[in-house]
């Protein structure tokens, strides 16, 4: 069986997202989780477009624009300031143990893809098969989150997330509505001013920015 | 009958006599990306002919084994050569042996020459036998999870109707292809003892992987050796050409496309070699304890192109 040479496409960003998901994963230095961040998005925005193209969804075109602004130049540019002004732009996070994340990631895909699957066959839409790898994605960035230690990563981490769901929401509905995307664009964008406000916040307090000293916050 | 056998004939000549041209070639790519003029490409010619006409030594306690692992390897990578399709797809070897038995004659070389190490007793040696055999053990289920992807996507693992189908069929792209490409790249690098993993133009012998295991060679047994490390090397380039650019193979008893896929065969060999100086160029050797780490993220991407080829191709 071929596919129309768009879902073809489709189908290659979606792979990439997976891919780029598990670079995020695996990826020790803040620098390059920035850069493989913007990167996530660039390709979101790819596909978005691609999707509104083959779709004839002119709304979708205004969420790619709004992709591309907000998380390929926007929020990079906030993180990169955040890691100057926090002076740890070349910190290397000690990740124990990437072969084992790697194995939990690989399950996470595979329960992704299966409980994508009665999902996909209702779908209608062109992007279906990609909606097992928007969740699979979705859970990888969870996972971020939870084996990262520092709180940097971790909101890079959220952030990619909320890609995921961005992308699961074009290959589930071809998008969400405006006014929802419009809130949730508005959100992450204050939500990573309000990050970067506890960043000082947590390192002022702790000398360090291992939200591991957070359990430690008890009156003596 | 006669025509097939030739064709074998000249396909595994051709890999067998070809495989230091390609390693020269390697090596001087890297030698011009680091300012050098380098010893130029037939280098590992010259390295063969002296080694032939030398005297062999041996150690006083070297056995049996040690004097045949030469020939044992060489054999199993001359067999190699002759399973892969490179020219065109009709090979009489290759029904008798699929993808699966490529990796088990790699393994038997791999077994043959890690024994050879640890039979003279050198600290060195064995300490090369067992770190190949660390590197060994995680590169083997990358390569076999690999090869599955485009024998899922063909419906067989023999190699030859593997390229048929993809050289053939019409041009699809397929993501989980990309995954085994750059999966099969990592553990091409690993099980060639190649710059991420090992330095192949080390000196140190604290450092060294597959050099420490031949330390004891001399003469026509390490000329053997060497060589068989370049048909490998060639072996590996041809496997992936085979897999992830089949175009321009010729169709079974297709005479007349023969030149054009020896001038495209050596198109992407030479661009396989660039790409490969160009790779080692840019990185550093990891430590011996990071390589389960590259192979592990090896593995993953191959295990991610089977996982998305049954989500998306089907």
């Amino acid at each position: 069986m071929i596919l129309p040479l768009s879902a073809q496409l489709i189908n290659l960003l979606a792979s990439l997202m997976l891919l780029l998901a598990f670079a995020m994963l695996a990826q020790r230095r803040i620098l390059s989780l920035i850069h493989l961040f913007a990167l996530q998005g660039a390709v979101l925005t790819v596909n978005t477009v691609v999707v509104a193209q083959s779709t004839a969804q002119a709304h979708l075109l205004y969420s790619a624009g709004l992709t591309l602004i907000l998380k390929v130049i926007v929020l990079p540019w906030i993180l990169h300031r955040l890691i100057d002004r926090l002076n740890i732009r070349w910190d290397v996070e000690t990740l124990i143990n990437i072969p084992t994340i790697m194995l939990v990631g690989i399950l996470l895909v595979i329960l992704a893809f299966n409980l994508a699957l009665p999902i996909s066959q209702l779908a209608g839409t062109i992007t279906r098969a990609t909606i097992g790898i928007a969740m699979a994605s979705v859970l990888l960035s969870m996972l971020m989150m939870i084996t990262r230690r520092k709180a940097v990563p971790q909101v890079i981490g959220f952030l990619a997330m909320e890609n995921g769901l961005f992308f699961a929401a074009t290959s589930a509905t071809y998008g969400m509505p405006m006014v929802v995307e419009l809130g949730i664009a508005l959100d992450v964008l204050v939500g990573t001013f309000i990050f970067g406000i506890f960043f000082f916040q947590i390192r002022e307090t702790f000398d360090s920015l291992d939200i591991h000293h957070l359990e430690k916050l008890k009156e003596k | 009958m006669t025509r097939f056998l030739f064709s074998q004939l000249f396909q595994t000549l051709l890999v067998v006599l070809a495989a230091p041209l390609l390693l020269g070639w390697v090596n001087q790519c890297r030698a011009w990306l680091q300012n050098r003029s380098g010893p130029g490409w037939l280098q590992p010619y010259r390295v063969l002919r002296k080694l032939f006409l030398k005297d062999a030594v041996l150690a006083y306690n070297a056995s049996v084994l040690f004097r045949i692992t030469p020939y044992v390897v060489f054999g199993c990578m001359a067999l190699a050569a002759s399973i892969v399709p490179v020219l065109a797809t009709d090979l009489p070897f290759s029904p008798a042996a699929d993808v699966i038995a490529l990796v088990g004659l790699f393994a038997l070389a791999r077994v043959f020459m890690a024994l050879a190490a640890m039979d003279v007793g050198t600290a060195f040696g064995s300490m090369g036998a067992r770190r190949e055999m660390l590197i060994a053990s995680l590169a083997e289920p990358a390569l076999l999870m690999v090869v599955f992807t485009p024998s899922l996507i063909s419906g067989s693992t023999a190699l030859t109707t593997i390229v048929e189908t993809l050289a053939h069929s019409r041009l699809a792209i397929y993501p989980s292809m990309a995954f085994a490409g750059v999966a099969f790249v990592m553990v091409m690098l690993a099980e060639n003892a190649r710059i991420p993993i090992d330095n192949p133009a080390t000196h140190l012998e604290l450092t060294m992987i597959h050099e420490a295991m031949i330390l004891e060679y001399s003469a026509r047994h390490l000329a053997l050796m060497e060589w068989a490390n370049a048909i490998k090397l060639t072996v590996y380039s041809a496997v992936g050409v085979a897999l992830f650019l089949p175009w321009g193979i010729a169709q079974a008893g297709d005479w007349t496309m023969m030149p054009l896929a020896i001038v495209a065969f050596a198109a992407k060999m030479a661009a396989g070699g660039a790409g490969l100086a160009v790779l080692e160029a840019v990185s550093a050797k990891l430590r011996i304890f990071r390589a389960p780490e590259f192979l592990g993220m090896a593995f993953m991407l191959a295990v991610l192109g089977i996982l998305t080829h049954f989500l998306l191709e089907r």
